[in-house]
């Protein structure tokens, strides 16, 4: 059901683990619907992204778009980081199952939770960031159909 | 990773040999129609006999009560909804319960929106049928009664005798799903005052697309399949005899071997439960530790998550379940573990290891060791245990 590249990301995860005195850190999801994202940010003077890391309480899609995520914002700027949408981490990790895409929409909050909470730690706006919904399911109705 | 261990035998088993061997002859060398004239359609009838009374045997049952059908599916199908039409002139109103096979939940939903009422009676937090508020839900207008017999999930064993007898007391029929418990416990249909009764061939190392329904006789449910006069004209459409055959090879065999088999899977299973209890921490037991299928397990793991576990042991060669919303295709999930009182994030975390004739000791061992690394594994990368962990240190302070 998964590609090879989401079943990499998710037998051998990058940038697990926390960072001490993160510049951000973002927490999304929720576990009622069983997955949780966090992902802490060390930014530095210059607005780089220096290192990033992720723990993930889900499945096996929510592992790798996590793991993607903190791949492709690592060692950019925080405007090239907003850059990285769902999208771009769904194509990077050779798509995912129609079921899980929401894995991935939860990872784009997450960096853009992170990069919110940086912003506000230190004061400053983040062009074209908004606040991030802390939980990507509000709205989200079950599909079924009744026979 | 060669060493393949499969824990899955409440979704499917593996077909055993001797029934495999007796289907054979009836694919290409006794093909005939049962309902033909000639030698090699009274071939396939006589099998279909030998079948009808092997189950029936096996239940305290007459041969005219049972009816083959393609599953337990259909079977509750067939129960639930042929009963209700039957009996609609006394009322529209069924009592179940919240942990039932979506076979039954979504069959009395589908009655709901065809102006029926149901009830959908609790269970305790072992998952037993609150017996007391079974018979508040009772009305004048109660048709049927369906309570499982054990549940697919958690592996509990409901007090069906009970059950069967505030049915008959009120003059309110009696069916039960006993898809999981057929072939694993006794059941005797009189003593446990049953009416209908669905059971399926997979469970029980017999075939996939064949199982039954008891009816006992004089309950008035018309037929599910119109068409010809299979099953004394209550369920259409020519036998699947291999399937009907291996069926009952599979049926002898179960209630044959059951008291070895139960005693040597309990006694297994126990020795798993204690294993992972003792030395895997916050982890629960979910289900009745001892009204439970000899051969079940459900675990719930705190801090992780269900899907990224079977996945895990899946790469280690290990085959189970879970009831976590990622499995089930839905964003909630396994309704059995909510109605048991689990929180949302608990259900998530759950595993359901469910033992064969063939698990062995070393096999558990094996996986015990696996389970434990990989959940360990996954709660160092869980924000929820680091949250725990962070909580729990500061309150030592």
């Amino acid at each position: 059901m998964y590609s090879e590249k989401v079943m990499d990301h998710f037998q051998n995860p990058r940038n697990v683990g926390e960072i001490e005195n993160a510049s951000g850190v973002g927490t999304v999801g929720n576990a009622k619907c069983g997955d949780i994202m966090r992902i802490y940010l060390d930014i530095d003077e210059a607005g780089v992204i220096r290192d990033v890391k992720f723990k993930t309480f889900g499945c096996g899609a929510a592992v790798a778009t996590s793991s993607m995520a903190t791949e492709l914002v690592k060692g950019k700027t925080v405007q090239e980081a907003l850059q990285v949408t769902n999208k771009a981490v769904m194509e990077a990790l050779d798509g995912l199952p129609p079921v899980k895409v929401h894995c991935s929409l939860l990872a784009e909050e997450a960096i853009h939770a992170a990069l919110w909470d940086y912003a506000e730690k230190n004061g400053i706006k983040i062009e074209g960031l908004t606040k991030p919904k802390s939980d990507i399911h509000e709205g989200e109705e079950e599909e079924e159909e009744e026979y | 990773m060669d060493r393949q261990i499969y824990l899955d035998n409440a979704a499917t088993t593996k077909v055993s040999g001797t029934v495999l061997e007796a289907m054979l002859p009836y694919f290409s060398e006794y093909y005939g129609n049962a309902s033909s004239i000639y030698g090699l359609g009274a071939k396939s009838k006589e099998a279909i006999s030998k079948s009808r009374e092997i189950l029936a045997g096996t239940l305290g049952a007459k041969e005219n009560e049972i009816y083959f059908t393609a599953g337990g599916s259909e079977a509750d199908n067939w129960a639930i909804k042929a009963a209700a039409e039957a009996y609609a002139s006394k009322g529209k109103h069924i009592i179940t319960s919240k942990i039932e096979h979506h076979a039954v939940l979504h069959t009395c939903q589908y009655l709901e929106r065809q102006g029926y009422e149901v009830s959908y009676i609790d269970v305790d937090e072992r998952g037993i049928v609150k017996l007391d508020e079974l018979k508040k839900a009772i009305r004048p207008d109660t048709v049927l009664i369906s309570i499982m017999f054990a549940n697919n999930e958690i592996g509990t064993i409901q007090p069906i005798k009970e059950i069967g007898q505030i049915a008959r007391e009120h003059g309110i029929l009696f069916h039960t799903d006993a898809v999981q418990a057929y072939g694993q416990i006794p059941i005797q249909v009189d003593e446990c005052c049953i009416d209908m009764l669905s059971a399926s061939g997979h469970k029980l190392c017999g075939p996939k697309g064949v199982g039954f329904l008891y009816i006992r006789k004089g309950v008035k449910i018309r037929s599910f399949i119109h068409g010809g006069a299979q099953e004394r004209k209550r369920r259409a459409g020519t036998e699947n005899v291999p399937g009907i055959v291996g069926l009952g090879v599979a049926a002898w065999e179960a209630v044959d071997t059951m008291q070895e088999r139960a005693e040597r899977e309990t006694a297994l299973r126990d020795y798993l439960i204690g294993r992972v209890l003792a030395e895997i921490p916050y982890t629960r037991l979910n289900g009745d530790a001892k009204k439970r299928l000899p051969n079940n397990a459900n675990f719930s793991f705190q801090f992780i998550e269900g899907e990224s576990l079977l996945i895990m042991l899946d790469m280690e060669g290990i085959s189970g379940s879970s009831g976590s919303a990622c499995t089930s295709g839905s964003l909630d999930p396994s309704h059995v573990l909510l109605a048991i009182g689990l929180p949302h994030e608990i259900a998530h975390g759950s595993l359901r290891l469910t033992l064969g004739a063939d698990t062995t000791k070393e096999d558990l061992d094996y996986v015990v060791e696996k389970t434990k690394q990989i959940v360990e594994r996954l709660r160092s990368m869980s924000p929820l245990y680091e949250d725990f962990v962070k909580k729990s240190g500061k309150n030592r302070e």
